[in-house]
């Protein structure tokens, strides 16, 4: 008898559940031996808390009443909910507060992609240590979960969501206009940028040109003085706040595995300052990401600034599976 | 360099060529930034065909957002139209090629009125299309209620027999229309083709895919 499961879902046996929870736990001891502490929190939430996190993210795929009539959410990831736990449990806590977690999340799928529905996360929150060296730790924190996960090329992209934000303002972009544009921007989609940024009255070719030359900058340190040559106040400050966890990531010795990147932008809308995403030459994939928000607490009562990331859990399997292979080998 | 030391790339890299209208001019577009495309242009029944810096991979012009965002191609080349029609796919769309111009349109009959005559005492049309999307966002954004029939074929033929009052398909000449009886209605938009790039790919083979979109950009004279 065949039974089927909904598209998005998956069963998971022992020969995977095996590899899978090596990786957990490998990843759970990085984080518990930099002092993070692991917890959990319900996979539904009232909908109108998560909510509050923000508007678009907490747009849960998954909404439901309740036999009292409340209406519930399947969570899509996991930084609203420990956003709204540490204003509701740790609110008078000594900070800065390390907490991790392994758990799974739900988003909408569109169909015949491959995409999950319901996937794994394993990542970290770090809530009241502001940039840069809060940022600079988290990074460590990540560098560290690639490393146990064996994923020796692995790189992390490093950009700053406010950068084209403030750009676009520079340039007299505001509301409508200047969102479309970040859409743009977040897609990538530099043909659709150049073309609308040049139709908006009162912007210079010369301004378009330095929009689509700072997206596309990318690589070592010497992008941050690039970028300064572009010229313009929002630039001063995107690359002296990168240049300043930068600083911070030599220190610690983790620059190496860090890509700067002035063209990164995530949709998700509670981003402010550094942003991350995980890529590995062996995946067409992001393989995780994150950033900081600092406004984000403050939307639950506590005005704290916040950093993390979270890694696709199938991915970093699938990655690391790809990385054996072209090893040449079982490890 | 930071971040680049790491990343090691696997092999050459893989381009995406789209197969069909747009063949000719893309391997005339790569020729003129010095790949080798004679291989391609061959008789040859391969779909893959591997150089020194770059393997040129052909496939359906509407494939190539499939593999490109999957990162089996870390580059590629394929209309505008295929990259409207499915614009949840995933990929970095870097420079507009200008070549493979034609434009999106909503064809119906010649001297007939049945497009607005169904609109009128019906309230809504039909309309056969290989684009279902587009033509959706297309009468969305205008106000108008239609009825999409997606059809994989000579869509040509849908209002002929009475499948559509109209259709919504890619014109290059007009030619086909013509010979059919048809005639162009309204424009929705104009297509070229577009240079796509992996997300990853475009992170990770940055001095290889800017150094492609450059040369490509030069030799287009932009």
């Amino acid at each position: 008898m065949i039974h089927p499961i909904p598209p998005g879902t998956r069963d998971v046996l022992p020969d995977e559940m095996r590899e899978l929870r090596r990786l957990h736990l490998a990843l759970i001891g990085v984080f518990e031996g930099r002092g993070y502490g692991e917890v959990a929190t319900p996979a539904i939430e009232y909908d109108e808390v998560l909510a509050q996190g923000d508007g678009r993210t907490a747009d849960s795929a998954y909404r439901f009443f309740d036999s009292s009539g409340d209406l519930l959410a399947l969570r899509s990831d996991m930084t609203i909910p420990i956003a709204r736990l540490v204003a509701t449990r740790f609110a008078g806590a000594e900070m800065p507060l390390r907490l991790c977690y392994l758990a799974n999340a739900f988003r909408a799928v569109r169909p015949q992609r491959g995409q999950m529905r319901e996937f794994a996360q394993a990542g970290v929150e770090l809530i009241g240590a502001p940039a840069p060296q809060g940022t600079a730790e988290v990074i460590e924190v990540l560098a560290a979960a690639l490393d146990a996960a064996s994923l020796d090329r692995a790189v992390i992209g490093l950009g700053d969501a406010d950068l084209y934000r403030q750009l676009l303002a520079e340039f007299g972009v505001e509301n409508e206009a200047r969102e479309s544009l970040l859409g743009r921007l977040a897609a990538h989609d530099l043909v659709g940028l150049e073309a609308e940024l040049s139709e908006l009255p009162g912007v210079s070719d010369q301004q378009v040109a330095t929009c689509i030359a700072l997206s596309q900058l990318r690589g070592g340190k010497e992008v941050l003085d690039e970028a300064r040559s572009l010229g313009g106040a929002a630039v001063e400050r995107a690359t002296a706040r990168m240049g300043e966890t930068l600083e911070e990531l030599e220190a610690r010795g983790v620059s190496e595995r860090v890509q700067i990147d002035l063209g990164l932008l995530r949709d998700l809308g509670y981003y402010s300052g550094a942003i991350l995403e995980v890529y590995d030459p062996a995946l067409g994939h992001v393989l995780g990401g994150g950033g900081r928000y600092d406004g984000l607490m403050k939307r639950f009562g506590l005005d704290l600034p916040a950093a993390g990331f979270a890694l696709y859990m199938e991915r970093v399997h699938v990655a690391q599976i790809k990385e054996e292979s072209r090893a040449g080998g079982s490890p | 360099m930071a971040g680049m030391g790491r990343a090691k790339a696997d092999g050459p890299l893989k381009l995406a060529v789209p197969r069909g209208a747009l063949l000719g001019e893309t391997l005339d577009a790569l020729d003129a930034v010095g790949i080798d495309t004679s291989e391609a242009r061959g008789e040859s029944r391969s779909l893959i065909f591997p150089g020194q810096s770059i393997t040129l991979v052909t496939m359906r012009p509407s494939d190539v957002p499939t593999y490109v965002e999957a990162g089996a191609a870390d580059v590629g080349i394929t209309g505008k139209d295929v990259l409207l029609e499915q614009h949840d796919r995933v990929v970095y769309e870097l420079l507009d090629l200008g070549f493979g111009r034609c434009r999106m349109v909503l064809a119906g009959r010649v001297g007939d009125e049945r497009l607005g005559e169904a609109q009128r005492r019906l309230g809504m049309m039909r309309i056969a299309t290989k684009y279902p999307r587009i033509a959706e966002r297309h009468f969305e954004r205008t106000g108008r209620q239609v009825e999409v029939i997606e059809v994989k074929g000579s869509v040509e033929l849908a209002p002929l027999i009475g499948l559509a009052d109209g259709i919504v398909d890619l014109v290059a000449t007009g030619r086909t229309l013509e010979e059919n009886d048809l005639e162009v209605r309204e424009e929705i938009l104009e297509c070229t083709a577009r240079f796509v790039a992996n997300r990853v790919a475009h992170k990770l083979r940055a001095r290889e895919v800017d150094g492609l979109t450059a040369k490509l950009r030069e030799s287009l004279g932009k």
